[in-house]
């Protein structure tokens, strides 16, 4: 195996920062207390939970009061879109057919349980068009829930746009609750959750150098949900149970970390994606299935024909380049990417398909040094299989 | 209080002047079995083995259902050779049963008399203690056919008395059969064909064929699960994980596609035929059911076996893939032999393989592959792993053509 390393696959989890290693340490070895607990002890791990929210919030643009911190993405998504329906009266909910299965999952449930779903279209660059979504709404639609930046392809959606849709919409009747899976966009572009009319917004902090097991929902002032667990009245009663504080303090250090610079890292990391970019385009054959513009700056994915995805993976590992076919949580499953099929790819790109996904820390010889070994194993793979 | 099971075995009983070797061979298998439980005594007495284990019984009865050679077993009491207390023990069992079991309401007493000093036959004491037990649950109906609860006497050394009789994997003592290499695959036939192999007391030294970068590192760590669950049954075993990728680059190179299915099968022949000696092993052993895909007609069949001059054993030949599987499942194997990581053996697969390639043209599509140094090559790049029930350990890595492998003691 290679003495290198070269981690692309920032998009499936980072590596956490020492920032975040040293706030979690804090937690776990001296702020042990439970914020709950009256004594001194108890304060002071309330007052981590505390300043995390803030730069949670800092980050979001909103009041730490509209914070909840959860488990995560998929809990996030979860809660909101569950919290919603349990205290809506109308049937219908509206989303798009790229949306990370943490979102799908529950609406399809929700489906079973009787609400009517409309699934969304994308173009073929798995963008979703504000005019369609305006024709989905109906009289009874209590909620629509669209990512800000797809997984798998980097597309960035209109959400300022889709979010004055949703507001005219609920101007001629009753409201209809907007949530943004953001899961992958913290971080990478500007959210603006107030300005858009965005009333639930989910992030999660591994994919931006936090801890595994830690996220949060912006709950806009005024929106209620039902929780989805029983117990104390953590959290205001949305997410009970004795607060996660060491993740919660990782999340709010890797939160502190994505601060002030955005619009720096983000051209940083887009003209090395666009330098990759490049580099692949070069390669016989080759597709790039990420939009040119209008992506996150931190995703590449393209479909290299005749050769298997699953198997250009282990051969970059082998020199040390760590990749994704797909998105991690189901690359296991043989079934092509859904969100390659609604963009109209042909099975067959389907599964010869690889996502390369920087982080703020990606260096220019690590794009470069990638770029040459995918040219030469892609080359190779392809006198052998075909 | 240690629990005292009496085990039975079946065909050891029908063997000869060579029946004390597949006695102690089973004895110190059923020793290792429950080591690691408490201390433990095991003897063998008038065609029985008796293992007493100082361990919780639910887990001793859960590692000795998976002894080979052992047809079935009980958790007995043991108490002296005297009608009035052996009968007290049995009144006494047949309650205990029906305060857990309130449904039964038949019932039957079956006596062994090895022992004949004792007073009454065998019949007798079944009768005699029949009486007592319905004195005492009137509720309970004698019934010799299909009885709700079988209360077994076995009059030997001591009397031994259970109420249930828990089957075991048959079979002959593992170590008592020779050694075989067994083609593991991270399928759902080939784990069961080893075990089949090994329930025959044959000791089996599995071989995974891995091609990363075009399986996976999990593909191996498949393997690495389905042999630990093999060796709930075996023991330690060694798995010799060979390096196939160059074999396979040169196969999908120089090979054309139609044979390309039947040539790789030829060439992990070939590993196995010059691994075999050095590890003490006279057959191969293959997951092979016949016609159930191309590689296994008679005609691919024929071809294959021709590049080894061992006995390739067949365990599956003439099984469905419905029983294969439901064997998969009774072993514990078929859940990790599901789980979704491609082998070598389906990722290669041309889209129209030959069904019926013949020995003659096999041969003359594989005429360009330098077939001796290949073998080296993978050989000499091939790892070994030592897997127990509890894990895998690298056990020793590196050439085997240079020296002598330990083989498997």
């Amino acid at each position: 195996m290679a003495e290198r390393e070269i981690y692309l696959d920032n998009a499936a989890t980072t590596k956490p920062h020492p920032a975040v290693v040293e706030a979690m340490t804090r937690a776990l070895t001296q702020e042990f207390g439970n914020p709950s607990s009256l004594h001194r002890k108890g304060l002071a791990a309330e007052r981590l939970v505390k300043d995390a929210r803030e730069a949670v919030a800092r980050t979001l643009d909103v009041a730490p009061e509209e914070i909840v911190f959860t488990s995560g993405g998929t809990e996030s998504n979860t809660l909101a879109l569950r919290g919603v329906a349990r205290l809506s009266k109308g049937r219908h909910i509206v989303t798009t057919a790229i949306e990370h299965s943490s979102v799908l999952t529950p609406i399809r449930r929700l489906a079973e349980e009787g609400y009517e779903v409309t699934e969304l279209p994308v173009d073929g660059e798995g963008r979703v068009s504000p005019d369609r979504l305006a024709q989905a709404l109906r009289a009874d639609t209590i909620l629509a829930s669209v990512m800000a930046v797809n997984n798998e392809l980097g597309t960035v959606q209109p959400l300022e746009a889709i979010g004055r849709v949703i507001l005219g919409h609920a101007a001629g009747g009753r409201p209809v609750y907007f949530h943004v899976d953001a899961v992958q966009a913290w971080g990478k572009i500007p959210l603006r959750p107030k300005a858009w009319g965005v009333d639930l917004m989910s992030i999660s902090g591994h994919k931006v150098h936090g801890p595994k097991g830690a996220g949060a929902l912006y709950v806009r002032k005024g929106v209620r949900l039902a929780p989805l667990l029983g117990g104390g009245d953590q959290e205001g009663g949305i997410r009970p149970g004795t607060e996660n504080v060491p993740g919660i303090a990782g999340l709010g250090a890797a939160a502190s970390l994505l601060g002030a610079d955005l619009s720096d890292v983000a051209g940083r990391m887009t003209d090395l994606r666009d330098r990759l970019r490049r580099a692949i385009a070069a390669i016989p054959e080759v597709r790039i299935n990420t939009p040119d513009r209008g992506a996150a700056p931190h995703i590449l994915n393209a479909s290299f024909p005749g050769v298997r995805g699953e198997t250009l993976l282990h051969r970059l590992e082998m020199d040390g380049i760590y990749t994704s076919t797909g998105s991690a949580c189901h690359s296991h499953d043989p079934k092509p990417s859904h969100v390659l099929l609604a963009i109209g790819l042909p099975p067959d790109l389907c599964t010869s398909s690889l996502r390369f996904s920087l982080n703020r820390f990606t260096t220019s010889d690590e794009i470069d040094a990638a770029a040459a070994v995918v040219a030469r194993a892609v080359a190779d793979l392809r006198t052998l299989v075909r | 209080m240690p629990s005292t099971f009496l085990l039975r075995y079946g065909e050891i009983a029908l063997k000869g002047q060579n029946q004390g070797f597949f006695l102690e061979t089973l004895a110190r298998n059923v020793a290792r079995a429950v080591e690691d439980l408490g201390p433990s005594e095991v003897r063998l007495a008038f065609g029985r083995v008796l293992v007493s284990v100082e361990a919780d019984p639910e887990a001793a009865a859960g590692r000795l259902r998976k002894v080979f050679g052992v047809v079935s077993f009980s958790r007995v009491r043991d108490v002296s050779l005297d009608l009035g207390t052996v009968t007290s023990e049995a009144v006494a069992l047949a309650e205990e049963a029906v305060t857990r079991q309130p449904e039964i309401v038949t019932f039957k007493v079956d006596t062994r008399r090895a022992e004949k000093r004792f007073p009454l036959t065998s019949m007798e004491t079944s009768s005699e203690v029949g009486r007592a037990i319905h004195e005492r649950l009137p509720q309970l109906r004698a019934r010799m056919r299909d009885p709700d609860l079988l209360v077994r006497i076995e009059l030997r050394d001591r009397a031994y008395l259970s109420t249930k009789t828990i089957p075991g994997p048959g079979g002959l003592p593992y170590g008592t059969g020779g050694r075989a290499l067994a083609l593991v695959s991270g399928g759902i036939d080939s784990p069961v064909a080893a075990w089949y192999a090994a329930r025959r007391g044959v000791v089996i030294i599995p071989v995974h064929f891995h091609s990363f970068p075009f399986t996976s590192e999990r593909s191996k760590e498949k393997v690495v699960d389905l042999c630990r669950v093999l060796a709930q049954s075996t023991g330690p075993l060694d798995l010799w994980v060979v390096h196939f990728t160059e074999i396979q680059r040169a196969i999908q190179t120089q090979v054309k596609d139609a044979l390309r299915v039947v040539v790789m099968r030829r060439m992990m022949m070939r590993v196995c035929d010059r691994l075999a000696p050095r590890l003490g092993a006279l057959a191969l052993v293959t997951g092979e059911s016949l016609g159930q895909v191309a590689s296994q007609t008679l005609e691919s069949i024929a071809a294959i076996n021709a590049a080894t001059t061992l006995p390739v054993l067949r365990p599956l030949i003439g099984a469905d893939k419905t029983e294969i599987m439901a064997q998969a499942e009774a072993i514990g194997t078929y859940a990790i032999s599901i789980r979704p990581y491609e082998d070598c053996c389906s990722l290669f697969v041309p889209a129209h393989p030959r069904t019926q390639p013949s020995l003659d043209e096999t041969q003359r599509a594989e005429a360009a592959l330098d077939t001796d140094a290949l073998v080296r090559d993978a050989l000499a790049r091939s790892e070994r792993l030592r897997i127990t029930r509890s894990g895998a350990d690298p056990a020793a890595i590196g050439p085997v053509s240079d020296r002598r492998a330990e083989g498997t003691r």
